[in-house]
């Protein structure tokens, strides 16, 4: 008797992604991370836990920010998602990207595109955040290098640029 | 003054970085590539008996690896090789490799680790300090004793007599993980024709190179390692990767096709290393007016199972034992033992924070019996220029601690602190409290490592009047892309974006040692600016170029070399600097070519019915020479602090019969945005003639402060003395319940 048993069959999905359109054959319990990383080429989007816990692999999904080590495929079938390779616009940096390379936000780096997914939907959320707004919209991502204090330099920094454009 | 140096220029590879378009190891996939999987001990010690594959599985579609597949040496080239790549016949510790397998299919592969049965004959094991030290089982060597050795000055045994005070104390800190965001992970393509090529996570490409050459019966140059874009180190991968290297090696060597194995973040807590646990004994004696006569320290470390790098660990710890003080009788009796745990390894500030730890607790009960405030006892005792360490080291740099402790104090606003809290927390659920630590740590190998080392870095200047940096020191985070070129193009006299460094591969770039041991900037960034001196007198003596010159001059001058004579590079070979002596029989002499000096202040509050602890302030002000560029630098200190604290309060590695219980970083805890205070960091520079542009080293100093700032700010609030790391609520509540000094008589 095998004690191994083939998963269900695969399903076809439809994802948009940055603002294209995909199709994919997946199964349906697949990560979301990993058919953003494998099948589509995005690995920008990183792994750091696989349990939810470090935010490394969050992206936007229709609007809310989500870990998609957490995510079956299945969950996202014909809905939009935000990774970090869609948010820069027409070659420009955004204005969160430029504060995080300015500012020291980035060290090793494997955090960073989570980190700035979830200050992006932080400031969507309070465009002129306190430095406790900052803190509670962050604490769903884990930085071992900065300590912190240059990430939240950095989406001051974005913030009060945005406000001055 | 500085063109570059000083200035916040931007990070080499932070474009990459803030777009997700920088390449990690896992991020890259070749055409027929197998996915590698670890079959692991179960049991901490053990005969291995039978392996076995039950049926089920396609087993004839993977490829298996056990340790007689090895070529060549069944061991990872360290110190003493006494690590194998794969278990043969016994097992040493929980989660020690034994079989490795390797599939296209990585769901598959995860199912056949999982069935895999290792039938194994348990031995005694050996788990801790004490186990170890009692010697009821011997499980390493003759006497469990992995190192061992002692440092001596003057003689500490003829001072408790003429003591008016003798005050001893034991220091306990566990294990602590570097928790690296991105896992270890490696690539690997070999054949007997092409060699080995390793793609991967890493701090050291040629530790790497020089395992894979003792595993394989390959020429130096078949083996080439090229090391990725790093998520992060602290030591985590200084020592692991040679172990993770050779095992994708040997699944590529027997399978003909590039293996991928990135671990999971379990496997990455469970089977990789972590900061020694340690116990620290010390004894000191003190005149009526709080100077010290002696102290005499017992140093202990668990090392696991395997000696790896327990020894230098050892060596670092030891030498920082006694800390910045002048203490005319010194002995510190030190020793790693084996424990039937995996091998402890490095792990930012290797050996340092412990020892440190333990000092600055008991500095702090010092001052309590002389009856004496901290600050005061410290400043009676601290070194200054011209005085000796306990290695009998003599401080040349110019050094006024005096000077550092009552800045930092002020800046905490300390004294004032002190008696507002001391007034509020009679009224109180919440005890507030203030403590600090003050510290040295010193930059680049211990004593002779650096002659032993013989690094090398260099130059090359291409015809456009870019130069490229040739050195195998790695980019983890810390800012060695940028620091390493700001102090090249300054010394050259040129822009920092005409200085370019690419990716480390052993193939382009000389060695130029490991990136540990906060040497990369101090040690390695002065070859470079030697070799940047010896690139400008190549280009003056040819006539291509005058003493006084610009951007564009500097790029015709290279231009025009490279007609005449081609590629112009420029090597530059380590030599120590001038008056450095070290005797590794006894222990004695220039331990570091320079310190870096510091003193911490933190501030916490108390609740005193949950016991949770809160750090609500940190001032960290420290002296590291030259500051290369403000923003890194203040990163390094503000990353150390917080993981420092991490070390202190939060992160409880939970040993089960020496296997990590808790391999998840659900109940791993490190410290989150909302844990960490402000962190104001602050630098004095005094340049140090024999650093790049008068820089010292930086990056492990920041951990060795927090924890005994932490402890004894938590003692200051509450009139516990908790001699114990982590120290976490429900243990401070436990310490509180056996108390030695009850909470309320403390306040009341």
């Amino acid at each position: 008797m095998s004690r191994w048993r083939r998963p269900l069959a695969k399903l076809r999905i439809e994802l948009h992604v940055n603002g294209h359109k995909h199709h994919v054959e997946a199964y349906p319990m697949a990560r979301l991370l990993d058919v953003l990383r494998e099948q589509l080429g995005l690995t920008g989007t990183k792994e750091g836990c696989g349990e939810g816990e470090c935010g490394a692999c969050a992206v936007v999904l229709d609007g809310e920010l989500v870990n998609s080590c957490l995510v079956p495929v299945l969950q996202v079938d014909g809905r939009e998602i935000l990774s970090i390779e869609g948010l820069p616009s027409d070659g420009h940096l955004h204005p969160l990207q430029e504060a995080f390379a300015e500012a020291g936000g980035t060290q090793c780096g494997i955090c960073t595109p989570g980190m700035i997914l979830a200050s992006y939907q932080l400031l969507k959320l309070h465009p002129h955040p306190t430095e406790e707004q900052i803190r509670e919209g962050l604490a769903g991502n884990l930085c071992r290098c900065t300590g912190y204090q240059k990430i939240f330099d950095a989406v001051k920094q974005a913030s009060q640029r945005a406000a001055g454009d | 003054m500085f063109q570059t140096v000083g200035q916040p220029v931007p990070r080499k590879e932070g474009r990459e970085k803030v777009t997700g378009q920088a390449k990690y190891v896992d991020d890259l996939t070749f055409p027929g590539m197998l996915m590698g999987a670890t079959v692991r001990s179960p049991v901490a010690r053990g005969r291995i008996r039978s392996i076995e594959f039950p049926n089920g599985l396609p087993w004839e579609q993977f490829t298996i690896v056990t340790a007689k597949d090895i070529p060549g040496q069944n061991s990872v080239a360290l110190i003493s090789d006494d690590q194998p790549y794969l278990a043969d016949g016994f097992v040493n510790h929980p989660e020690e490799p034994v079989v490795l397998l390797a599939h296209p299919d990585k769901y598959l592969v995860e199912k056949a680790r999982q069935v895999v049965r290792l039938d194994i004959d348990p031995l005694p094991a050996v788990f801790g300090i004490e186990e170890s030290l009692a010697k009821e089982h011997i499980i390493w060597g003759e006497d469990n004793i992995l190192k061992a050795f002692a440092i001596e000055k003057g003689n500490v045994e003829s001072v408790w007599a003429e003591a008016a005070h003798v005050i001893e104390g034991e220091f306990r800190t566990g294990a602590q993980e570097q928790l690296y965001i991105e896992t270890n992970g490696m690539i690997a393509s070999a054949s007997p024709e092409n060699g080995i090529t390793i793609w991967g996570s890493m701090q050291c490409p040629y530790y790497v190179h020089k395992a894979l050459l003792k595993a394989f019966p390959l020429a130096p140059e078949k083996i080439r390692v090229i090391q990725m874009e790093t998520g992060g180190g602290f030591g985590g991968k200084e020592d692991y990767p040679s172990m993770l290297a050779g095992h994708a090696a040997l699944l590529a060597w027997k399978s003909g096709r590039p293996v991928k194995m990135v671990y999971d973040r379990a496997e990455d807590l469970a089977a990789t290393t972590k900061r020694h646990p340690s116990r620290t004994r010390i004894r000191t004696g003190v005149t009526e007016e709080g100077k010290l006569l002696g102290q005499d320290i017992e140093f202990v470390l668990d090392g696991g199972a395997y000696a790896t790098l327990s020894a230098v660990v050892l060596s670092r710890g030891a030498i920082h034992a006694a800390g910045p003080y002048q203490c005319p009788n010194v002995r510190i009796r030190s020793s790693a033992v084996a424990t039937n745990a995996p091998p402890h390894g490095a792990f930012r500030g290797f050996g340092a924070p412990q020892s440190i730890f333990a000092m600055e607790r008991h500095m702090d009960q010092v001052a309590r019996a002389v009856g004496l405030a901290p600050e005061e006892l410290r400043r009676r005792n601290f070194l200054h220029t011209g005085e000796t360490t306990a290695t009998r080291q003599v401080i040349r740099e110019k050094v006024n601690l005096e000077q550092l402790l009552d800045r930092a104090l002020d800046l905490a606003d300390y004294h004032a602190k002190t008696k507002v809290f001391t007034e509020q927390n009679q009224r109180s659920r919440m005890k507030r409290g203030i403590g600090f630590a003050s510290f040295m740590h010193g930059a680049g190998f211990t004593g002779s490592g650096e002659r032993y080392l013989q690094s090398v870095a260099g130059l090359e200047a291409l015809a456009d009047g870019r130069v490229r940096i040739l050195a195998s020191s790695t980019e983890i985070g810390q800012g060695t892309n940028t620091i390493l070129a700001q102090i090249v193009a300054e010394t050259l006299g040129i822009n920092y974006d005409h200085v370019e460094i690419p990716r480390p591969d052993t193939n382009e770039v000389p060695n130029s040692g490991p990136t540990v041991a906060s040497r990369t900037c101090m040690v390695v960034g002065k070859l470079l600016e030697s070799a940047a001196i010896g690139l400008k007198q190549t280009l003056t003596k040819a006539g291509l170029l005058d003493e006084d010159y610009s951007s564009g001059e500097f790029a015709d001058a290279c231009a025009r070399y490279a007609e005449r004579f081609g590629p112009l590079k420029s090597y530059c070979q380590y030599e120590a600097p001038p008056g450095i002596h070290w005797d590794d029989e006894s222990y004695s002499g220039d331990a570091y070519g320079a310190f870096a000096w510091a003193v911490y202040v933190a501030e916490v509050s108390v609740d005193t019915v949950t016991c949770e602890i809160t750090v609500d302030d940190f001032v960290a002000l420290q002296e590291v020479g030259r500051v290369i560029h403000p923003v890194l630098a203040a990163g390094q200190i503000e990353g150390g602090v917080a993981q420092g604290i991490g070390y202190a309060l939060f992160e409880n590695v939970v040993w089960k019969n020496g296997r990590m219980a808790n391999s998840q970083m659900t109940n791993y805890i490190m410290p989150t945005s909302v844990d960490v205070p402000r962190i104001r960091v602050y630098f004095e520079e005094t340049p140090y003639e024999y650093g790049p542009l008068g820089a010292k080293g930086i990056g492990e100093l920041p951990i060795d402060g927090p924890a005994p700032a932490v402890l004894n700010a938590i003692e200051n609030a509450i009139g516990l003395a908790v001699n114990e790391i982590p120290l976490m609520p429900e243990m401070l509540m436990r310490a509180r319940e056996r108390g030695n000094v009850p909470v309320e008589a403390a306040v009341g």
